[in-house]
């Protein structure tokens, strides 16, 4: 609770609303005691005094009666019937949505209906509608107010009973023989109040808003005693002439609504946990890349080429180091496998490459990306754009999230060739359809035609990697693309990828976590662990004798077909959290080989030829 | 489509049968007994027996009921006795003219308010953002009613630029641009609210789409950023924001009482409040009953916009 109050607090907006409402309700509540004028002596020889007048700080209104006290009272008056209206409106509407959550079944879904009809009227006409056969007045007003927020209480806690009710200790409440109103008053009611109190604050401005409404209407309190909305409603027959008489309780009125939604405003957001974790910003166009030291000159190698990249995730004034200086090239005709467990940084770094990676809260902090001679870390927005999917293309896992669910696959296909190239539709069609011929997608033609809900899982892959070839890219980086498939799609989809780099010589970065599919795949592989690359190699040397204990754990996971009753090692433990990482090697508090010096110092990648691992105590020595 | 628009309209049935028993049962709410309320404390005994048997009040709640709902729907909603004319033809009449602003003050809203949203949600924590999510507040805080007054000071009593109400001149006038004439204020006024509500709304929805995995996959094809935000993602949040607009025009209708009232405009809300002053309990029913059923409708047409732009939904 205090820690709900510091938050709200920090908001500068809530406290601005906090402090008005407070002084407003401080005014109110005391000004039975302040030395003002009546509120109804009128003294028809000073009507309409301007503000400042002696005697009338506000001014008079068209009886000559003092402004400033008729508008304290008058506040004093809405701010109690709105109130009064809200507690009502709180209380049978809660009683309701209790009841029909509670019992469930038949009652439920007669109460639930009628809570529908009213719900289908603007609010409006049902007010109307109870005052016209009540007749006008406050209290009236009052009554027809809450009635009309009574469904919207009765939907809410109803809701929220709902899912209590299935909840054990109300079970263990019945059990114990207790009756139902002992269970609604003693297990549900102290369970859902907070609810009913967070809804009775939200609502408490609007309802305050709808009396002064009908009010200003003549339809509820009624002369000589006045509340905002029936001064602003005598005060528009002297609009023109008295303005000040209209001004005044206006501004008031706005002044109540405008602090109690600051305040709402600042309650939502301070109980809205997505706010704290930064998930509510927008991701920019490109990853931001702050740079401390100048970009590394060495020349590239393959066709693109990662130097000492870094990559960090700035949530508050925590730092997490997703990547931290990874240096990876893949060769053209070449498919790199990157393999490591979840968290372990491989995506953020692919992500990395075309400034994909979600910023904020993500931020490139050193390293460079080199793609035909250029660093496309470096590169304006415009550059970059040109080569995302034209020269360096993704494939993701899931396309049930990652292609649009409101446009057709084909479309999708089209739009894909059209941001690059100058062609005609047709023509761009005709070149989607021939790739959905090529991924091997069955009655291509039709299928351009379909949503991505209307396609299976394996068919919205071969979508994915359709997309991904539809330009002719030099570079493919492929982020888990066969993980969500079952496995005979799953070879399927590899023998494709594989036939297409042969075939037109495209490098590919294949990212994954299985073995099996790094061993089927991939002529290198690179090993990742909290956003270091552990160990690199040629697949099979490092298949065969792996170097980095943590490799030789990770290959010891694998369960081989017709290989024997083996043991499936799982390696015990958690990756490390990449907020603060140990010294040294990060690896050693699950290593069976830790020694003391292991957490000593920056252990750095020994490269010996082909091969290279980051580990001073290895499997095996590299030779 | 044709038949997804059928059963919706089908199941639309119930509703409006429960708008019809919840009216009929608020109206049988009146203290007393209706026909001396219509005739006053000084009719006659004879009279209120009269008009007791004419209304048909002498017989029991439920078939009065069905009476009342039958003769409706034969179009025959009862005789307004504060006019002297039917109700069903004052009821058109005036509902044109509210049809006119709170259209208009409805299209106003959507196009504003969603426009202002994404504007806001592209350059968040920009200055635009800023400037719009504080226009926002003041709007959403603002009364209608006081917005609308303050209106009529500034723009037309002060600069003389518009009309100060009615819907046309008294002399001349009566053509479309003299209805525009007369139409810009109250449309503003009606719609400001509702603008303030859909901008918020439009707002974060695109925030939540805009971290969406196919909008990273469409940055990811090369689309540049604009067509980013203004196509896919616009598209997508669309699917959040229209249910909104649907429970915006019922706002919007609401609010049209008030700014009829301030403005003078001769729509069906003044027409309520006059008629609940007068007692003029059939128009008043007729009135309730008319408008909700128009909402109900209006709210089908949403779902069917719905249904066409979000291929997901089952028709």
């Amino acid at each position: 609770m205090t820690a709900f109050l510091k938050l709200l607090f920090r908001n500068r907006l809530a406290a601005l609303g906090a402090v008005v409402l407070g002084l407003i309700l401080v005014l109110v509540i005391i000004t039975p005691l302040l030395p003002l004028a009546d509120p109804n002596v009128t003294s028809t020889g000073d009507r309409f005094a301007r503000p400042f007048t002696q005697g009338h700080l506000l001014g008079t209104d068209h009886l000559g009666r003092d402004l400033l006290s008729r508008l304290l009272y008058g506040t004093r008056l809405s701010l109690a019937v709105g109130i009064a209206a809200a507690v009502i409106a709180a209380t049978i509407g809660s009683a309701i949505g209790i009841i029909a959550g509670y019992f469930g079944g038949r009652t439920d879904n007669l109460i639930m209906r009628g809570v529908d009809m009213l719900m289908a009227f603007p609010y409006i006409l049902l007010a109307l509608a109870i005052v016209a056969a009540l007749g006008p007045g406050l209290m009236n007003a009052l009554v027809a107010v809450a009635a009309v927020n009574i469904p919207f209480f009765a939907r809410n806690i109803r809701g929220i009973t709902v899912s209590l009710a299935g909840r054990e200790f109300i079970d263990a409440a019945r059990l114990a023989g207790k009756g139902h109103v002992r269970i609604i008053l003693t297990e549900l009611l102290p369970n859902v109040l907070p609810v009913i109190i967070i809804a009775m604050s939200t609502t408490v401005g609007w309802m305050i808003l709808e009396t002064a409404g009908l009010s200003f209407l003549g339809l509820g309190s009624q002369p000589p005693q006045a509340d905002l909305g029936s001064m602003l409603g005598e005060a528009r027959a002297a609009l023109i002439t008295a303005p000040h008489t209209s001004v005044v309780p206006g501004i008031m009125i706005f002044f109540i609504v405008m602090s109690v939604n600051l305040l709402g405003d600042g309650v939502r957001d301070a109980l809205d946990p997505r706010l704290k974790s930064g998930a509510l910003s927008r991701p920019r166009a490109t990853t931001r890349v702050d740079r401390k030291d100048p970009a590394p000159t060495r020349p590239q190698q393959g066709a693109l080429d990662l130097q000492d990249l870094e990559t960090q995730f700035h949530v508050g004034a925590r730092v997490y180091r997703a990547v931290g200086g990874v240096s990876i090239n893949v060769a053209p005709g070449e498919c790199l496998g990157i393999i490591g467990e979840s968290g372990s940084g491989k995506s953020v770094t692919a992500l990395s490459v075309m400034g994909l990676v979600a910023s904020p809260p993500g931020v490139i902090t050193a390293g460079a990306v080199k793609f035909e001679g250029e660093d496309l870390l470096s590169a304006r927005y415009e550059a970059l754009r040109r080569k995302r999917g034209d020269k360096v293309a993704y494939i993701f896992q899931d396309p049930l999230a990652t292609l649009h669910p409101l446009y057709k696959v084909g479309d999708q296909m089209i739009e894909a060739i059209q941001v690059h190239h100058k062609v005609p539709r047709s023509q761009a069609r005709a070149r989607a359809l021939d790739l959905f011929n090529a991924v091997r997608i069955p009655n291509a033609e039709s299928r351009l035609d379909n949503y991505p809900h209307e396609m299976s899982g394996g068919m919205r892959q071969r979508v994915g990697i359709a997309m991904a070839m539809v330009n002719d890219p030099e570079v493919i980086i492929a982020d888990e693309p066969t993980t969500a498939l079952d496995v005979t799609v799953q070879a399927q989809i590899l023998a494709l990828l594989d036939d297409l780099r042969r075939e037109r010589g495209l490098a590919i970065i294949f990212i994954t976590h299985d073995f099996g599919v790094v061993a089927q795949l991939c002529d290198r592989v690179a090993v990742m662990y909290a956003g270091r690359i552990v160990e690199e190699g040629p697949t099979q040397a490092v298949l065969d004798a792996p170097a980095h204990p943590y490799t030789k754990r990770l290959i010891a996971c694998v369960p081989e077909l017709g290989g024997g009753r083996r043991r499936l090692e799982a390696i015990p433990g958690l990756p490390p959290v990449v907020d603060k990482l140990p010294a040294g090697c990060a690896f050693a508090p699950r290593c069976t080989k830790a020694a003391a010096d292991c957490q000593r110092g920056e252990i750095g990648l020994d490269r010996q030829g082909s091969r290279a691992v980051r580990c001073i105590h290895p499997e095996e020595a590299l030779a | 489509m044709g038949a997804y628009i059928l059963k919706r309209l089908i199941s639309a049935i119930p509703v409006l049968l429960g708008i019809t028993v919840i009216v009929f049962l608020i109206m049988a709410m009146i203290p007393g007994d209706p026909a001396t309320a219509i005739l006053g404390s000084y009719a006659t005994p004879d009279n209120v027996e009269k008009l007791n048997r004419d209304l048909g009040l002498d017989k029991p709640l439920v078939q009065r009921y069905f009476i009342w709902l039958g003769n409706m729907l034969t179009g025959d909603f009862g005789r307004s006795f504060s006019l002297n004319r039917p109700v069903l033809d004052e009821i058109l009449d005036r509902f044109q003219a509210t049809l006119i602003l709170a259209g208009v003050s409805f299209v106003l809203c959507s196009i504003l308010g969603i426009l202002a949203g994404v504007v806001s949600a592209a350059r968040q924590y920009g200055f635009a953002d800023k400037a719009i999510t504080f226009t926002v507040l003041i709007g959403i805080s603002i009364p209608s009613f006081f917005l609308g007054m303050m209106m009529i000071l500034l723009f037309a009593v002060n600069l003389r630029w518009l009309p100060v109400s009615g819907m046309y001149a008294i002399y001349g006038g009566g053509d479309l641009p003299d209805l525009i004439n007369h139409l810009i204020m109250p449309a503003l006024a009606l719609a400001a609210v509702a603008t303030g509500v859909i901008a918020r709304l439009s707002r974060s929805a695109m925030l939540e789409v805009l971290r969406q995995d196919f909008i990273r996959t469409a940055r990811a094809k090369g689309v540049p950023e604009r067509r980013v935000i203004y196509g896919h993602a616009l598209r997508a949040a669309m699917v959040s924001i229209i249910p909104v607009l649907g429970i915006q025009a019922g706002f919007v209708l609401s609010g049209a009482v008030y700014i009829e009232m301030v403005f003078q405009w001769p729509g069906i809300g003044r027409m309520l409040v006059d008629a609940i002053l007068k007692r003029d309990i059939l128009l008043v029913q007729g009135g309730v009953v008319f408008v909700a059923a128009a909402y109900v409708m209006f709210n089908i047409a949403v779902d069917v916009a719905q249904s066409v732009l979000d291929p997901r939904i089952k028709t």
